[in-house]
């Protein structure tokens, strides 16, 4: 299981998602410059936080449109794994690989600590390590993060299972003071149709090491390997 | 030719920063103001082609990158000079 993590001039979670995947959890894995239009035989591909393009114009507006986005796009719909982190949840949206969008944080500040947030299906190809109703700690670190989709769209993901991820409380309640952003539905994360697209906003990548915070994120890139190795 | 295109949140989008904008106003004295909506406002100089339609090229750009239709709407002006 080769891991390609797409760095565009902005990212700035590329070597934390690097570090994690190479050290802890020891698969081969490589940088993907956002020019480059080959993804190098990687299997899973990573699109890691930052600010892509500065955030210009609306978070992963311009990223979106950056060359190696049409292998990405090709990749994704070969049914391959993608994984948008915080920016790159921001630019799978923009590209339509996931339905919706980000908006400012209802509290307008950015927003930077670890909370809480409950796996809704572990029968997926990201939360099989995972079981339905944990609870996880994994740090968020965003002022554009509240999911945001049309009713139709928030009852579609919703009855097809596609919420993976729901901002709790440590006891796995939800409620508007566990929720840091506003997402609609306290959505965190969320899967295409399809379920090899996952575009979350907290950081796994972040939380690969006791000694960094946590491990409540390894479980999703191990789960990731044997689905798709 | 010059293109003026204004960018603003649907009306069914919360939009915080309007509200936060709309509240620092009323604190200051102007309680006239009953809802602010914060937008973004774009220039574009353009020279067309020959026979190109202007409006139809700006509405493709306003619609595949300048704003996200999903939560934005959008308002072109062209003004020749």
């Amino acid at each position: 299981m080769r891991f390609g993590i797409v760095v565009f001039p902005g990212s700035n979670c590329d070597h934390d998602a690097f570090w994690g995947i190479k050290h802890e959890l020891g698969f081969p894995v490589n940088f993907l410059w956002h020019r480059q239009m080959d993804l190098e035989g990687s299997d899973c591909i990573v699109l890691p936080g930052g600010f892509a393009h500065g955030d210009y114009l609306r978070g992963g507006a311009i990223a979106r449109f950056s060359p190696v986005m049409d292998a990405v796009l090709d990749h994704a719909r070969k049914g391959r794994p993608v994984v948008g982190i915080c920016n790159g949840f921001q630019v799978l949206l923009e590209i339509g690989l996931l339905p919706g969008a980000l908006l400012r944080n209802d509290s307008l500040r950015f927003c930077n600590k670890p909370i809480n947030l409950r796996v809704e299906r572990a029968q997926s190809s990201f939360t099989s390590g995972y079981n339905v109703g944990e609870v996880l700690e994994l740090p968020i670190a965003h002022g554009q993060g509240k999911y945001y989709a049309d009713s139709d769209t928030l009852e579609e993901l919703d009855s097809a299972n596609r919420i993976l991820f729901r901002y709790c409380s440590p006891g796995g309640e939800f409620g508007v003071e566990w929720n840091p952003n506003g997402s609609l539905r306290d959505i965190a994360g969320i899967c295409n149709a399809e379920g090899n697209v996952l575009g979350m906003m907290p950081h796994p990548e972040r939380y690969m090491n006791e000694r960094l915070g946590g491990i409540d994120g390894k479980p999703l890139f191990l789960a990731i390997a044997e689905a798709f190795s | 030719m010059t293109a003026l295109v204004h960018i603003t949140p649907k009306p069914d989008i919360l939009d915080p920063q309007g509200k936060a904008v709309g509240s620092a106003l009323r604190d200051l004295g102007y309680h006239e103001v009953a809802e602010v909506r914060v937008g973004k406002y774009i220039t574009l100089e353009i020279e067309p082609k020959e026979g190109e339609d202007v409006r139809a090229r700006l509405d493709e750009m306003c619609r595949r990158l300048l704003a996200n239709i999903n939560v934005e709407t959008y308002r072109i002006e062209i003004t020749e000079s």
